[in-house]
C-alpha cells in the first residue's frame, strides 16, 4: 500500500468500479480501485492493454463518471456530478498532457496556451503574461508566435506541458506523454518533469513503458480492474 | 464578454482561413442567394414605378374621359374622302357632369397639333385649350409669369402658357413672358407664363404636358374651330372635347363617382366606343397588387437560393465537426462546456453566411445598376431590402449551423479524444 504521509489528499479513488455493458457481457474496466494522490506526489500508473489504465485516466481526468464509488478531487466528490460541473473542474483542477501533444493546430503556441483560461473567462494580459512565463520555463521564449506545424514533437509536447500548467491544475495527468517521441527527447520531457516537482506540482503518469514509470516515485499496477500492487521506486532504487 | 466574443469570432475566422477554397465556395452559396434577393426585389420594385408614377400624375382622385377615334367600319371608310367624322365628347357633357357631381371640378380640354414659332425656332406640339382649373386638376404650378385667368376666357384672348420645355426651345436665352409666338400660320399669341417642369408627366399625343403650350377654351375654340384634317389618314374629323377631366374631393369619392359618369355617358357613348374612361386610382391599385404579387414571387425565388446557400453551410459545418472531432475532444478535456462548443461552431457558421451576406450586398447593390444601365429596366434598391436580405443571411448561417454545432457539443469527450 502507499506510504503514509502528512502531504494533503488532492485526489482520492475509493472502491470505483467502472462497468461497461456490451451486449449480454458486463465488462469491469474497473472493479473496486481504492487508491489516493496527495500534493507533490509522483505517481505512474502501470498494467497491460486491457487492465483498464485507460479507464482509470478517464475517470482521473474527470473525462468519464464511476459506474459505483466515490472519486473526490480536492475534496469533492466528483462521481455524481453533471457534464457542466465537469467541464469546470476539468478546466480548473486538471491539467493534461497527451501521447500526440493534441495542440489545436490552427492556433498559435500562445493561443493554444491560453485555451484553458478562456474557457474560465480569463483570457487578458494575465493570460497573456502567464503563457509567456510557462513558455520561458519549458524553454519555449521564443516561439509564441508559431504554430505547432512549425516545432518538433518535443517542443510540441513542451508547449502541451506549458498549457497543462496554464490553469495552476492540482495535479498533471499525462497519458503516454512520451509515447511519440524519441528516446532523447523522452529524456528531455521526463526531466522537465522533474523540473517541475520542486514547485509542489503533482504528477500522475499513465504508460506502460517501465522507463517512465521507474522515473516516478511510485508505481500502481494495475491488473484486470483492479490494483495489483504499489512500488515504491525510490526504495527499490529504481530512479536516480 | 464583447472581448471573448470578438475572441470567438477571430477564432471563427481562423479556422474557416485553414480551408480558404471550401470556406470561399460554402461562402458563394450565401453570397448569390443575398445578392438575388436585393436584385430582384430591386427589379421588382423598379418595374412599376414608372407606370405608377404615370397614373399619380394623373391625379388619384381624378377621372379622365378621352374622346377616342372609334374603329373605322368597311362602311365608314369607304365613304370617307367626302364625309366629316365626327365623335367624341360634346360640349355640354361637362354641364351635365358638373350637375350630376356638384362637388367636382370638370375641366374640357381640347387639343390641337399646330406648329408654334418664335424667331427661327420652331416645334411641333400640342395646343390645349383649356379652363382655369386645369391647372389645379393636374397640380401643376406656375414657374413664371401667370396661368390663364377667366378674363382671357371670357375676351377669347390670344394669350398662352407654354410647357416648360416649350419655353426652353421657344425661348433659349431670354424670358417668354410677354413675348409674342407664331401658332400655326397666321394666330399670334402672347406668353403670359410658363409652368414648372414636370418631368414625365404624359401629355396628349404621345407629347409630355412640359411640351405643350396652353390656351384658353374660348380662344381654342375660335382660333381652330372643331373640325381638324388627320394627317394619316387625310380625312376630316370633328370633335368637340378632347377630354373632360373630372377632379373628385377626395379619393373615397372616386369610385361611386367613376360609377356615375360611366353609367351617365353609357348611353350615347357606349355603342360607339368613341369614349375612354379612365380612373388613375383604380389603375394605381391594380398595378400595386400586381407589383406586390411580382415582389412576392421574386422574393420566394430569391429565398430558394439562400436556403440552398443555407443546406451548402450545414453540409460543410458537418464536415468540418467530424474533421475537428480531435479538436473538439481536446477542447472539452481543457475545460470546455457544451455550450462553448455550440457557441464556437454557430459563431463559425454566422461567420460564414454573414461574409457571403456582406459580399452579397456589395453584388447585390451592383446587379440592379447594370440592369438599369445595359437593359433600361428601371430599379430601385430599397434600404430595407437590403438590411433585410443581410439579416436573413446571417440567420440562415445561424439556423443551419445548429444541427452540426449540437452534434460537435454532444460528441463524447473521450470518443472525440480518441478520434484520428
Amino acid at each position: 500500500m502507499q506510504q503514509p504521509t502528512d502531504r494533503p489528499v488532492i485526489a482520492e479513488f475509493v472502491d470505483v468500479h467502472r462497468h461497461y455493458v456490451m451486449g449480454e457481457n458486463v465488462v469491469r474496466a474497473l472493479d473496486g480501485v481504492s487508491m489516493q494522490v496527495r500534493k507533490g506526489d509522483y505517481l505512474s500508473i502501470m498494467g497491460r492493454s486491457g487492465s483498464g489504465k485507460s479507464t482509470m485516466l478517464n475517470i482521473l481526468g474527470c473525462l468519464d463518471r464511476p459506474t459505483a464509488g466515490r472519486y473526490h478531487v480536492g475534496g469533492r466528490d466528483v462521481s455524481q456530478l453533471d457534464d457542466n460541473a465537469l467541464s469546470d473542474v476539468r478546466g480548473r483542477e486538471i491539467g493534461f498532457i497527451f501521447q500526440s501533444f493534441n495542440l489545436i493546430p490552427q492556433l498559435t503556441v500562445l493561443e493554444n496556451l491560453e485555451v484553458p483560461l478562456f474557457y474560465q473567462g480569463r483570457v487578458g494580459r494575465e493570460s497573456r503574461e502567464k503563457a509567456e512565463h510557462l513558455a520561458e520555463r519549458v524553454g519555449l521564449g521564443g516561439r509564441l508566435e508559431h504554430r505547432p506545424n512549425e516545432l518538433s514533437g518535443g517542443q510540441q509536447q513542451r508547449v502541451a506541458i506549458a498549457r497543462a500548467l496554464m490553469n495552476d491544475p492540482l495535479f498533471l495527468l499525462a497519458d503516454e506523454a512520451t509515447g511519440n517521441l524519441d528516446t532523447s527527447t523522452e529524456k528531455e520531457i521526463l526531466d522537465l518533469f522533474d523540473t517541475l516537482r520542486p514547485d509542489g506540482v503533482t504528477i500522475v503518469v499513465v504508460t506502460h513503458n517501465p522507463n517512465v514509470a521507474a522515473r516516478s516515485d511510485h508505481t500502481l499496477w494495475l491488473k484486470d480492474g483492479q490494483v495489483e500492487s504499489w512500488i515504491d521506486n525510490r526504495a527499490a532504487g529504481g530512479a536516480q | 464578454m464583447i472581448a471573448d466574443m470578438l475572441r470567438v469570432v477571430r477564432l471563427g475566422l481562423k479556422s474557416l482561413m485553414v480551408h480558404k477554397l471550401r470556406s470561399s465556395l460554402t461562402t458563394a452559396g450565401i453570397l448569390f442567394g443575398v445578392a438575388s434577393v436585393i436584385a430582384m426585389l430591386a427589379v421588382g420594385e423598379g418595374a412599376g414605378e414608372e407606370t405608377l408614377k404615370r397614373f399619380r400624375d394623373m391625379g388619384v382622385t381624378n377621372v379622365l374621359i378621352r374622346s377616342v377615334k372609334p374603329e373605322e367600319t368597311q362602311q365608314t371608310s369607304s365613304s370617307s374622302m367626302t364625309s366629316i367624322l365626327g365623335y367624341g365628347l360634346f360640349y355640354p357633357e361637362a354641364d351635365r357632369i358638373q350637375n350630376l357631381l356638384p362637388q367636382s371640378t370638370v375641366v374640357r380640354v381640347r387639343e390641337f397639333q399646330r406648329g408654334v414659332m418664335r424667331g427661327e425656332n420652331w416645334r411641333s406640339t400640342v395646343i390645349v385649350g383649356t379652363e382655369v382649373a386645369f391647372l389645379p386638376v393636374t397640380n401643376m404650378k406656375v414657374q413664371e409669369g401667370r396661368w390663364l385667368t377667366e378674363l382671357d376666357m371670357q375676351k377669347q384672348a390670344n394669350v398662352c402658357v407654354l410647357g416648360a420645355s416649350l419655353g426652353k426651345i421657344l425661348f433659349p436665352l431670354e424670358n417668354p413672358v410677354g413675348q409674342t409666338v407664331m401658332v400655326g400660320i397666321e394666330d399670334r399669341f402672347t406668353v403670359v407664363g410658363v409652368l414648372e417642369y414636370q418631368g414625365r408627366a404624359a401629355g396628349p399625343n404621345g407629347t409630355t404636358l412640359d411640351e405643350c403650350a396652353f390656351v384658353p377654351m374660348s380662344s381654342s375654340r375660335r382660333r381652330f374651330g372643331d373640325t381638324i384634317r388627320n394627317p394619316s389618314t387625310n380625312r376630316w374629323e370633328a370633335v368637340e372635347l378632347h377630354e373632360i377631366k373630372v377632379k373628385l374631393p377626395s379619393p373615397e369619392e372616386v369610385e361611386p363617382g367613376a360609377n356615375v359618369l360611366r353609367t351617365m355617358l353609357q348611353p350615347v357613348h357606349g355603342p360607339k366606343g368613341d369614349i375612354e374612361i379612365t380612373v388613375p386610382l383604380e389603375l394605381l391599385r391594380e398595378q400595386e397588387r400586381q407589383r406586390q404579387m411580382f415582389n412576392l414571387v421574386l422574393a420566394i425565388i430569391a429565398s430558394i437560393s439562400l436556403l440552398v446557400g443555407g443546406i451548402g453551410i450545414m453540409n460543410v459545418m458537418l464536415a468540418t465537426v467530424t474533421e475537428r472531432t480531435r479538436e473538439i475532444g481536446i477542447r472539452r478535456a481543457l475545460g470546455a462546456k457544451k455550450r462553448h462548443i455550440v457557441q464556437q461552431f454557430l459563431v463559425e457558421a454566422g461567420v460564414l453566411s454573414a461574409l457571403g451576406g456582406l459580399v452579397g450586398v456589395g453584388l447585390g447593390m451592383l446587379v440592379p445598376q447594370a440592369i438599369t444601365h445595359f437593359f433600361k429596366q428601371n430599379t430601385i434598391v430599397e434600404p430595407y431590402h437590403v438590411l433585410l436580405a443581410f439579416c436573413i443571411s446571417a440567420a440562415v448561417g445561424v439556423v443551419f449551423g445548429i444541427y452540426p454545432a449540437w452534434r460537435a457539443a454532444n460528441m463524447d469527450p473521450v470518443e472525440a479524444l480518441r478520434h484520428e
